[in-house]
């Protein structure tokens, strides 16, 4: 397919996904804040960090308030990573490859798109935000369900999966470095009402918590850790994303398992192998931030790698100065 | 009560689509208007709701130039179809197929010998100044003979009901993505209509696009890959590029996923270099190549006019095509056909005054409020002049720009478009429409049985283009 092409599926599944990975931080925050009056706005905050976006977000707005951090990571079009932005992107890039993907995801793209548009011009998110914030998840599950049952599972297909588990893994990587370093403080009330609550809402935000009561049961912090990196069928932990974006990328290039014929797949392995080869017990004894902190390191390097290997032109210099010679003259 | 009272739905002196006179519906149109009559209240509003949302979910939209905004609407879209009987468009399809292979002889006439010009029957001058002639094509072997494989007619009916020619489109005209789409909607929404009618399918177009295009590809190619090349997503016509890539399973392309190598055409895959065969673009001549057409172009793909003119690659349409529909050419057209064909032209022209003609060009300033006057090398309804509807100083304007430039120039009567009635509110009115049927040009001349009804939604307005307030209606060509 064309490399254009591929750059334009792959983003328009990275933000949709992305837009859907904002829509939880915010909605668990939400209903947090109904549990725990005592924490007031300071819990607004971590949300900016996770997004990687505070430098801007401190330009904008100044301080971290309910309001403020939700028109931010919504609407506002001057922040690229905002729910509107990311879908409106997600948008243009869908018409821009309508006749690779199905006229079902286009429009299911184009609705998502128009649902937080009209969301945007009209804020009754501010008086009842979790209905919204639902819709977005839903809107973003919708589009995958539907990617998944009509996009033949070919090249193109590829792209779009690889683009979305990249996504998820770094947003997991980053909810789950975030919250620790906030609730890490706390640790002297384990165990206490409060940070039950708290563990609760960040399996939560990546919608884990019954899958994980069904596989560890009482909630530690170094549980829900191994969970939510090493878990091999949770479908937004880590590791588990890691292994289907490698899964796309050998599918896209043919090449066999345990070897590499270029930069995103010699990259995309040795994320692979040190997940597959990593114990929580040994991430938590050399530090989960600074475990993390790589990850999201490799994973900037895999989508590097992607780029280099599938979508950057190559230049060419062809007869760009000859004219087109007449054989005839008036 | 039925809201939809047809018997007070007049045709006010116009020729109209849907009925001869009030209550008495036109031979082709009687189950129509019987399904009309018999529509509960409101229904034909709730019909044309749910097909614009249809149309706006589907992303069915286009973009108006000079719109601040650059916002994407929906065409306006009127849900009544116009129907067009089995004889009247056997008279259609003969005489578009006759143009259209009088226009190709002259197109390859004008770019190898110009017998034509010089046999006198085309003034020289009149060519060599069309902006759209390209002396760049000048002995271009294209293949299979053919210059102009995509085309579209704008047809009009004046009050007696008879079908003109008022434009030729060589240029690979928009709008069938329109027709399917519309065909699309409205198959949901008369589904009865459609059961019991011999309404004629126009869903093979795309199928017969692809034929045509792999019938170009050069020779000794078992299964050619053909491109449809687009000037990108913010061009108007987007939707539609993108729309006939999909149905007919080819790539959309920009200009910067081809390039030239070793003298073929490539695109840029993720599995590297592909060569590819034929290219249907949806760009201008200007934007082919900088260095054979503009060379302050940043579009185009340098040293693709060498493939093109080696024969290892296939345009559709071929370049230089736009000098067969420039308006002052139109004129000659009659004469082209007899020229080529020794026939007379089945579908007539709208009588012309060409402004470079001293004698027309007199009677054009001395007339000019009741004349209707046209740039020639301007489409989409700019550059117009209707008299009858004109003020003073757009009139003084237009005399001024004529004086200066009468070349550029050409006027027709007024004409009285035939309508067809839309739903305004809870009621019939009639509004004027014009025709433009889809051509292909391959093995053989395909004419779409059906094409893009533009209809003129303001009151009283003569002009139909998408850019100025107009929209569409499906059209439905009978079966024998």
């Amino acid at each position: 397919m064309l490399s254009r092409v591929a750059n334009s599926i792959y983003w328009m599944s990275r933000t949709l996904e992305r837009a859907e990975n904002v829509a939880r931080f915010i909605d668990v925050n939400l209903n947090l804040m109904l549990d725990t009056e005592v924490l007031g706005n300071n819990q607004w905050e971590p949300l900016v960090i996770t997004s990687g976006d505070s430098t801007l977000f401190e330009k904008l707005y100044g301080t971290a308030t309910k309001e403020s951090v939700m028109r931010f990571l919504t609407f506002d079009r001057n922040n690229p990573n905002s729910i509107l932005s990311c879908v409106w992107a997600a948008r243009e890039n869908a018409r821009s490859i309508r006749e690779i993907i199905s006229s079902e995801m286009w429009e299911q793209a184009n609705r998502f798109y128009l649902l937080v548009r009209d969301a945007a011009a009209t804020e009754t998110i501010f008086r009842n935000p979790h209905e919204f914030y639902t819709d977005v998840k839903m809107a973003s599950h919708l589009f995958d369900g539907i990617a998944d049952a009509t996009l033949s599972h070919n090249e193109p297909w590829h792209f779009l999966r690889m683009g979305e588990m990249l996504e998820r893994a770094d947003k997991t990587s980053r909810i789950l470095d975030v919250k620790y370093y906030f609730l890490l403080p706390t640790l002297q009330g384990v165990g206490s009402t409060i940070d039950g609550v708290q563990w609760a809402a960040l399996l939560r935000s990546a919608s884990s918590f019954e899958m994980y009561r069904k596989r560890h049961r009482r909630i530690t912090p170094e549980r829900v850790a191994d969970f939510l990196i090493l878990d091999r069928y949770f479908p937004r932990s880590i590791a588990f994303c890691i292994a289907r974006s490698e899964e796309s990328l050998r599918s896209i290039t043919g090449t066999h398992h345990n070897f590499f014929s270029n930069a995103a797949e010699q990259r995309m392995g040795q994320l692979s192998a040190s997940l597959n080869y990593s114990k929580i017990e040994e991430i938590m004894t050399s530090g989960l931030h600074e475990f993390l902190d790589s990850i999201q390191i490799r994973l900037n390097q895999v989508d590097d790698a992607v780029y280099e290997t599938f979508f950057s032109l190559p230049r060419m210099n062809t007869a760009a100065k000859q004219t087109f010679p007449g054989t005839q003259h008036q | 009560m039925n809201p939809l009272d047809l018997n007070t739905y007049d045709g006010e002196g116009f020729y109209d689509e849907l009925v001869e006179s009030p209550g008495i519906p036109r031979a082709g149109t009687k189950l129509l208007y019987e399904l009309l009559r018999c529509l509960p209240e409101g229904e034909l509003g709730r019909f044309q709701k749910a097909a614009e949302s249809a149309l706006y979910r589907m992303g069915v939209t286009f973009t108006v130039y000079g719109d601040a905004l650059g916002l994407e609407k929906i065409l306006p879209f009127d849900v009544i179809p116009r129907v067009i009987g089995a004889r009247e468009w056997s008279m259609i399809e003969k005489g578009l197929k006759q143009r259209i292979l009088a226009l190709n002889l002259f197109l390859d006439d004008l770019y190898s010998g110009q017998k034509i010009l010089h046999d006198k029957v085309v003034p020289k001058e009149l060519i060599l100044s069309a902006p759209a002639y390209r002396p760049q094509c000048l002995g271009l072997k294209v293949p299979q003979g053919i210059w102009c494989h995509v085309t579209g007619s704008d047809l009009i009916r004046d009050q007696t009901g008879e079908f003109f020619v008022l434009e030729d489109n060589l240029r690979c005209p928009s709008g069938v993505s329109y027709v399917l789409e519309n065909r699309h909607v409205l198959k949901r929404t008369f589904a009865k209509v459609f059961e019991t009618s011999r309404i004629r399918s126009v869903d093979d177009y795309p199928n017969r696009l692809l034929e045509t295009l792999e019938y170009l590809a050069p020779p000794g190619i078992e299964s050619p890959t053909v491109v449809l090349l687009t000037p990108g997503v913010h061009n108007s016509a987007y939707f539609e590029h993108s729309f006939l890539a999909q149905q007919m399973g080819v790539e959309l392309v920009e200009g910067s996923d081809l390039a030239v190598l070793d003298g073929q055409v490539v695109m840029r895959t993720t599995q590297g270099l592909k060569r590819v065969d034929v290219i249907y673009r949806r760009i201008d001549d200007d934007f082919l190549d900088p260095g054979a057409f503009r060379h302050d172009s940043l579009l185009g793909i340098p040293g693709i006019m060498e493939v093109y003119r080696s024969g290892r690659v296939a345009f559709a349409n071929a370049p230089g095509t736009g000098v067969a529909d420039d308006k002052a050419v139109y004129a000659y057209i009659p004469k082209i056909i007899d020229y080529y064909l020794k026939e007379e032209p089945i579908i007539k022209n709208v009588p012309t005054w060409l402004c470079s003609d001293d004698r027309d060009r007199k009677y054009v300033l001395e007339n000019l409020s009741r004349l209707v006057v046209k740039t020639t090398n301007e489409s989409g309804g700019y550059g117009m002049l209707i008299g009858p509807q004109s003020s003073k100083d757009e009139q003084d304007s237009f005399r001024e720009r004529i004086r200066k430039n009468p070349r550029n120039y050409i006027a027709q009567n007024t004409l009285s478009l035939s309508r067809s009635p839309v739903l305004v509110q809870d009621h019939l009115e009639g509004r004027h429409v014009d025709l433009r049927p889809y051509n292909l040009y391959g093995k053989e001349i395909y004419v779409m049985p059906g094409g893009l009804t533009r209809v003129a939604l303001r009151k009283n307005s003569l002009v139909v283009n998408s850019s100025q307030g107009g929209g569409t209606k499906d059209t439905w060509v009978l079966k024998d």
